[in-house]
């Protein structure tokens, strides 16, 4: 259950490597140029979002974020542009398509083939088990009257 | 010369094993009970040397015997004694080391407790286990030698990794490999049992307390990894999907589905080649873990170690023991026989579905990891899997794994009776739905999973303690009497009841995270910042000097409306033998959330660049892990109880028998 814990990070926003000097002075602005950086990997760093990163390049795309935002483009244009020049490596989230459409059926395919194989097992059990002997039957009867 | 002796022991270590891996395997097959017998004491003996081998490097550490490579390069003479011994396993050789010793443990504890055992099982077993120890064994001493010299000496050690330098690793390594290691027992029985061909509650009766040792270790130290990032790195994360992140918790999942199906086969007889299945299941994890930590694969904020030449032979080690297990596993499991019957509403029915939700977080956490690798490898792309796809795919499984837990933990075996069950839960189901609606709400549009996860997790914690009710108290009993039976409920009902509390408390610490808040600004000294329900101002700052570092240390006080209710102290660490800057947060635990500070260096003008954050509930997602633990325990303690009850009614039926 401990890995949980990101499933809640990413949606909260809690813990972030901004600096003062880098807040931009709209909230709502603000809001959204975190909530992309969030999504965005530091080229340099591992797993890290530059929304976390210490690092001087996160910091670059961190202000490129919010100097395109405060010129009025949209979260998807910036994203694209980002994408553009570095790649999807730069995406926390991989996006879908032909080679990486293993990676996001592995949840479904692997729930699947367990479910399959349960399915299996049953069919395979045998219906009941073997009847009692004689000798067992008398043994029980023996040691349910004693109780 | 205590270097040489420790060398030399190892070597020997390796001969042990060998010992062990050979002749006990032979005497099962050929009946021979003296060959079998061999095997415990070559596992005795090969725990003794590696115990001195790993003596032998303590001691150059304690001494800074900078003439061993290994010591250079990770110690300082200047280092507290804490850190100079922790600095053994703080790298890749001294870590190794750590690792076989702990093996060698669970081998050495095979052997003295394993009397009960039929004899072929637990000489195959030592035999398997043997095998283990003998490829690790071979990897230290042809690749990674902790007792190497370095001539000339250099004065003075390298020091360790500044952020190395904390309690947290004091515990941390040490408590993962217990539980890494821990699974090789599960997978050196699963082993043997295949190799037998039979298996019976006999085994999982055995078996359960070993798995239950390891999954609760993981569990700590996984917790300990957890809580010391969130203090360490300076910005209050607490988990990151790091690769080496997710090397512990997939043995983690595979282990927790591994206790629960173990009981189902020591109480039902039920589920036995899946119960195999996932030991070979958990240790596969570990070794993969090892591997990806050691060999340097990925290289991620953990890694301290890159040779190509170590990552080819964990490699080759991986093979053997994966792939081996699980030819085995396809020759022999279909064998095995079948029992223990049960319907689909059941308890047991209840801890398939669990144990397949648990596996599935578990194969998106194997996709997540190696994809990216996998795909570079071959067709030269670069991708990213980070938070985002585990918590859609990993995280929601186990939020639904979660919810399953109370409805399992309530239903009959055999054949339960589901309408009964929410029935009987239903006031955790309500409790829970209000929580979620109430939590959405607060919110306002915020994020939904956590109102869903606190939902999940009050049900969680409900269930088990309507189920502890329910199993004490019937209408028309006093309390005293219900207390009684309370008291007379076996401990393992009470280590999984505390156990799923436990899972309960994580999940609710996990969704505070949605509830928290955060200030980015510049502190001026005397002027108070609001962050959550409380106030910060700073104080005062100014220089200190440790023992091999200078800090620049911020006091800060938090107030509750006009109460002082802490004072904590943010800095910046600067290490000189390594010239690294290190940021030690500033934190206060006020209830079960925590005021978290860190800074950045100060302004000329005494200003500090600070990030502020008010994390409710936090405390509980370690809490939780310790719960986890401690229900483990519990059920330990109940297994002594159970042999102590068998022993004596052995007896009461051989007086009946005589009489």
């Amino acid at each position: 259950m401990i890995l949980l814990v990101a499933l809640l990070a990413l949606l909260a926003g809690p813990a972030f490597a901004v600096q003062p000097d880098e807040v931009m002075k709209d909230p709502a602005l603000e809001g959204r140029a975190r909530t992309l950086s969030a999504e965005l990997r530091c080229m340099v760093c591992q797993n890290q979002s530059i929304d976390d990163s210490d690092a001087p390049l996160a910091r670059d795309i961190r202000l490129l974020i919010r100097q395109r935002i405060g010129e009025g483009e949209s979260n998807d244009a910036v994203r694209t542009y980002l994408v553009s020049r570095y790649g999807d490596f730069i995406l926390l989230k991989p996006p879908l398509k032909p080679e990486t459409l293993l990676l996001w059926l592995s949840a479904p395919l692997t729930l699947a083939a367990g479910l399959a194989a349960v399915l299996v097992a049953r069919r395979r059990q045998p219906a009941a088990t073997a009847a009692l002997t004689a000798e067992e039957e008398a043994r029980l009867e023996a040691l349910t009257k004693r109780d | 010369m205590i270097v040489e002796i420790g060398h030399f022991a190892l070597v020997l270590a390796l001969a042990a094993a060998l010992a062990q891996t050979i002749v006990p395997a032979w005497g099962a097959r050929a009946g021979d009970a003296e060959l079998m017998a061999v095997g415990r004491s070559a596992a005795l003996t090969q725990f003794a040397c590696i115990a001195i081998a790993f003596a032998a490097l303590v001691n150059a550490h304690l001494a800074s015997d900078f003439s061993v490579l290994n010591v250079a390069e990770n110690s300082h003479s200047a280092a507290p004694a804490i850190y100079k011994i922790t600095g053994v396993w703080g790298n890749h050789e001294g870590s190794m080391l750590l690792w076989v010793l702990i093996l060698a443990i669970f081998g050495a504890l095979v052997a003295l407790f394993g009397r009960s055992l039929p004899r072929t099982l637990r000489a195959n077993a030592l035999a398997v286990q043997g095998l283990i120890s003998v490829a690790f064994l071979l990897f230290i001493l042809l690749t990674s030698n902790p007792f190497e010299r370095l001539a000339p000496a250099p004065f003075e050690g390298r020091d360790l990794n500044p952020i190395l330098q904390d309690p947290g690793l004091a515990i941390h390594p040490p408590l993962l490999y217990l539980g890494y290691v821990g699974f090789s027992i599960v997978y050196s029985f699963a082993a043997a049992a295949l190799i037998e061909g039979r298996i019976d509650a006999a085994w999982a009766r055995f078996v359960r307390p070993f798995a239950l040792v390891a999954w609760g270790l993981l569990t700590i130290g996984i917790a300990a990894g957890s809580f010391w990032a969130y203090y360490t790195l300076g910005w209050g994360g607490f988990w990151f999907w790091d690769p080496v992140e997710n090397a512990s918790l997939m043995p983690w999942l595979a282990g927790t589905a591994f206790i629960h199906s173990v009981a189902v086969m020591e109480k039902r007889d039920a589920l036995k080649v899946w119960t195999i299945f996932l030991a070979i299941l958990a240790f596969s994890f570990s070794l993969l873990g090892t591997f990806l930590v050691r060999s340097g694969v990925l290289t991620s904020v953990h890694a301290f170690a890159s040779d190509p030449r170590r990552g080819v032979f964990i490699l080759a080690i991986l093979a053997l023991f994966i792939l081996g297990s699980f030819a085995l596993f396809a020759w022999r499991a279909p064998m095995l026989k079948q029992g223990g019957l049960f319907a689909p509403v059941s308890r047991e029915g209840a801890l398939v579905l669990n144990n397949l939700l648990l596996t599935t977080a578990c194969a998106t956490v194997f996709f997540g990891t190696l994809y990216p690798l996998a795909l570079e490898q071959f067709t030269g792309e670069k991708i990213t899997v980070g938070a985002p796809f585990f918590n859609m795919t990993c995280g929601v499984l186990l939020l639904a794994a979660a919810g399953v837990t109370p409805v399992g933990f309530s239903l009959a075996w055999k054949r339960g009776d589901l309408l009964g069950v929410v029935q009987r839960l239903a006031v955790a189901i309500v409790a829970g739905a209000v929580v979620a609606v109430v939590g959405a709400a607060w919110l306002r549009g915020g994020p939904v999973l956590a109102s869903v996860a606190a939902g999940v997790a009050v049900f969680v914690i409900l269930g088990a303690l309507i189920e502890v009710f329910a199993r004490a108290w019937r209408p028309g009993l006093s309390a005293g009497l219900a207390l009684k039976r309370a008291a007379g409920l076996p401990l393992s009902f009470w280590g999984a009841a505390l156990a799923h509390i436990g899972v309960g408390m994580t999940l609710l610490g996990l969704a505070g995270v949605g509830f928290g808040s955060e200030a980015i600004t510049t502190l001026h000294k005397g002027v108070p910042q609001a962050v959550g329900p409380y106030a910060i101002t700073l104080d005062s700052v100014g220089e200190r000097v440790g023992p091999n570092y200078r800090e620049t240390v911020s006091t800060m006080t938090v107030r509750s409306g006009d109460r002082v209710v802490a004072t904590i102290e943010p800095a910046r660490r600067q290490f000189a033998a390594r010239t690294m800057t290190t940021t030690e947060a500033g934190m206060a635990t006020l209830n079960f959330g925590q005021i978290y500070v860190s800074i950045a260096d100060p302004a000329p003008d005494g200003a500090v660049p600070a990030r502020l954050y008010w994390k409710p509930l936090i405390t509980l997602i370690w809490l939780g892990g310790c719960a986890m633990a401690a229900g483990g325990a519990l059920s330990l303690a109940d297994r002594r109880l159970r042999f102590g009850v068998a022993r004596r009614s052995r007896a009461a039926m051989a007086a009946a028998a005589a009489g």
